[in-house]
């Protein structure tokens, strides 16, 4: 326990450097849209940061203002040290998109794409470089075929491989799961670990939530314009992740009895079901030894089960208590 | 960086790639109708008519046919350049660059400009097959081809910008530049026109850059040369006045 301590210690002090600053962003639309409200949030260098939040709760339009595609209302942007706008080529050069809306030139070649898109960021050409990632995205068999005799799945690999031409060491990934085959979505987890690895920043929304859980270092949670939550992923499991035992008992009882009073329990079902909350990541859960007190005191049950609540539950009681608030 | 050197090399590329897959649509469509307009108006009508400011007539049409062909090219390539990234969607690659729009009018307007001063290029080869062309001013010639395929790419780039519609995108071509072209003297000297349409032609802006065009060629321009360069110039100027504005306030790029 102590050893972790001391680990937990050492990484978060490499991580606290913030490699994305927002302040004070906001954004309305031309047609009056408030889409962002004074969003604050700091990125930490090399981690993995998921945004998750319902369709139109401004995901999209954060990272298209930090990638430089809408200009904000106000507020300011740091990005690697530099002001996206008073020193807009520094801070893009290292700033990698993948939009969620697949756009490709279809006429054109995936090798000449690719390279065009290096080229944007101001890099010199590297053919070595691009036929790296071509490989790693299993594209280079591909690589002088038109786009558009592409798969949705070749074209969203494109995307990705665009978005890594210019080695950046910020990649924005827009919902770039919704809508793909498994075997992609596998292998575009393991280029993103395999980022994370190299110590570039990884921020992705996605819809689906157990990957945010698995994948992120950290979620924020944006709703109606608002970041409403930023937490660790294990710190946000273990704070709102509770664990529930669901012992069905063979005669039902009539109130919980004096011997098990130690222990949180309530009873549902007319006295059927016995149900214990506790906190997965604690010392001492209390199940054991509720079983032990049980059976000392001759309460038998024919079944039990165990369901944790997932980043799911969470998120939905989350965005049901903002949007509560605002009304 | 103050440069972004490789990302304007890279759009000039892609841009004139692009232009090669299409060569034979683009530079042969051109080099058949040129010839056919020397068949019909130089050959058959123009034999039979008188020479224009001691210029035989076959000549005469010369820099009108190049300037046609300069002006639609070099309008419908620099707007289809811009145009097919925001139709796509690819534009949001352009505007989360580190590349200013100073730097993107260079690659793309460079890169469409390049391809109507190599077509103009060809159309002169092509005339010269059928006429002899004596060039007053050779150096003057290329001047007025690079600053008005120049001129009319920047203005391309804008409609290219503006448009919302593959409609939209021909409407200024067709609707506006092919009637002001016929109409600016591109087959005739204005001087052949009676009063009042001799005088109401001087409002129509391409008689000028016709007008000096055909100068470099033969001495001799319905307006003066001057007045040409400083009409050409002060389209260019604005061109580029409109595509600041529309750069530093996001039109129809940006939201």
């Amino acid at each position: 326990m102590r050893g972790d301590d001391t680990m937990d210690g050492g990484a978060v002090a490499a991580q606290t450097q913030v490699v994305i600053e927002i302040r004070g962003v906001c954004k309305t639309y031309a047609n009056g849209l408030r889409a962002l409200s004074a969003v604050d949030l700091d990125i930490r260098r090399g981690e993995i940061f998921a945004l998750l939040g319902p369709n139109g709760a401004g995901k999209t339009t954060l990272i298209s203002i930090v990638c430089g595609i809408v200009t904000p209302t106000g507020g300011r942007v740091i990005a690697d040290g530099h002001d996206i706008a008073a020193d807009y080529r520094a801070a893009r050069a290292k700033i990698g998109l993948v939009p969620q809306e697949l756009a490709t030139d279809a006429f054109e070649t995936v090798a000449a794409t690719v390279r065009l898109s290096r080229g944007l960021f101001g890099r010199p050409p590297d053919p070595a470089c691009i036929e790296k990632i071509l490989r790693d995205l299993s594209l280079w068999e591909k690589r002088d075929a038109k786009i558009v005799e592409l798969s949705g799945g070749m074209k969203r690999r494109v995307m990705i491989a665009k978005a890594l031409s210019h080695e950046p060491r910020i990649l924005f990934l827009d919902e770039p799961t919704a809508g793909v085959d498994v075997e992609l979505r596998r292998d575009m987890w393991a280029l993103v670990r395999g980022l994370r690895d190299n110590g570039v920043t990884i921020i992705l929304t996605t819809h689906y939530i157990e990957e945010a859980e698995q994948m992120a270092d950290r979620i924020g949670v944006i709703s109606r314009g608002e970041i409403i939550l930023v937490e660790e992923t294990s710190v946000l499991m273990r704070k709102l992740g509770k664990k529930q035992l669901t012992l069905n008992l063979v005669k039902p009882l009539a109130a919980i009895p004096e011997g098990l009073a130690d222990w949180r329990l309530e009873l549902r079902a007319n006295g059927a079901e016995l149900v214990l909350e506790f906190d997965v990541t604690a010392d001492r859960t209390g199940v054991p030894s509720l079983l032990r007190r049980m059976s000392d005191l001759g309460i038998a049950f024919k079944d039990l089960n165990t369901r944790q609540s997932s980043l799911e539950d969470i998120f939905v009681s989350l965005v049901t208590d903002a949007s509560g608030d605002a009304r | 960086m103050n440069f972004n050197r490789h990302g304007v090399l890279a759009i000039y590329r892609f841009e004139l790639a692009r232009f090669r897959r299409t060569l034979m649509t683009s530079l042969l469509t051109p080099v058949i109708s040129t010839s056919l307009y020397f068949v019909v108006f130089g050959s058959a009508i123009g034999s039979r008519m008188t020479e224009i400011g001691g210029v035989p007539y076959a000549a005469f049409i010369v820099p009108g046919l190049i300037m046609l062909s300069v002006f639609t090219e070099s309008i419908s390539n620099a707007a289809f350049g811009i145009y097919m990234p925001k139709f796509t969607g690819t534009i949001y690659e352009l505007l989360s660059a580190p590349i200013s729009a100073f730097e993107t009018v260079l690659a793309y307007v460079g890169a469409a400009a390049t391809k109507s001063i190599v077509l103009g290029l060809v159309i002169f080869a092509t005339a010269h097959l059928f006429v002899d062309l004596d060039i007053a001013h050779p150096v003057w010639m290329l001047v007025f081809l690079v600053l008005i395929a120049t001129t009319f790419c920047l203005f391309g780039f804008i409609i290219g910008i503006w448009a919302k519609s593959f409609e939209q995108l021909q409407v200024v071509p067709l609707l506006v530049v092919m009637p002001l072209t016929f109409l600016g003297g591109a087959f005739y000297s204005i001087d052949i026109l009676p009063e009042p349409w001799r005088t109401l032609t001087l409002f129509n802006p391409v008689v000028y850059l016709i007008s000096g065009f055909r100068w470099s060629f033969f001495g001799t321009g319905d307006v003066g040369v001057a007045v040409s360069l400083v009409a050409t110039l002060g389209f260019l100027l604005a061109c580029l006045a409109v595509i600041a504005w529309m750069f530093r306030t996001g039109y129809r790029l940006k939201r």
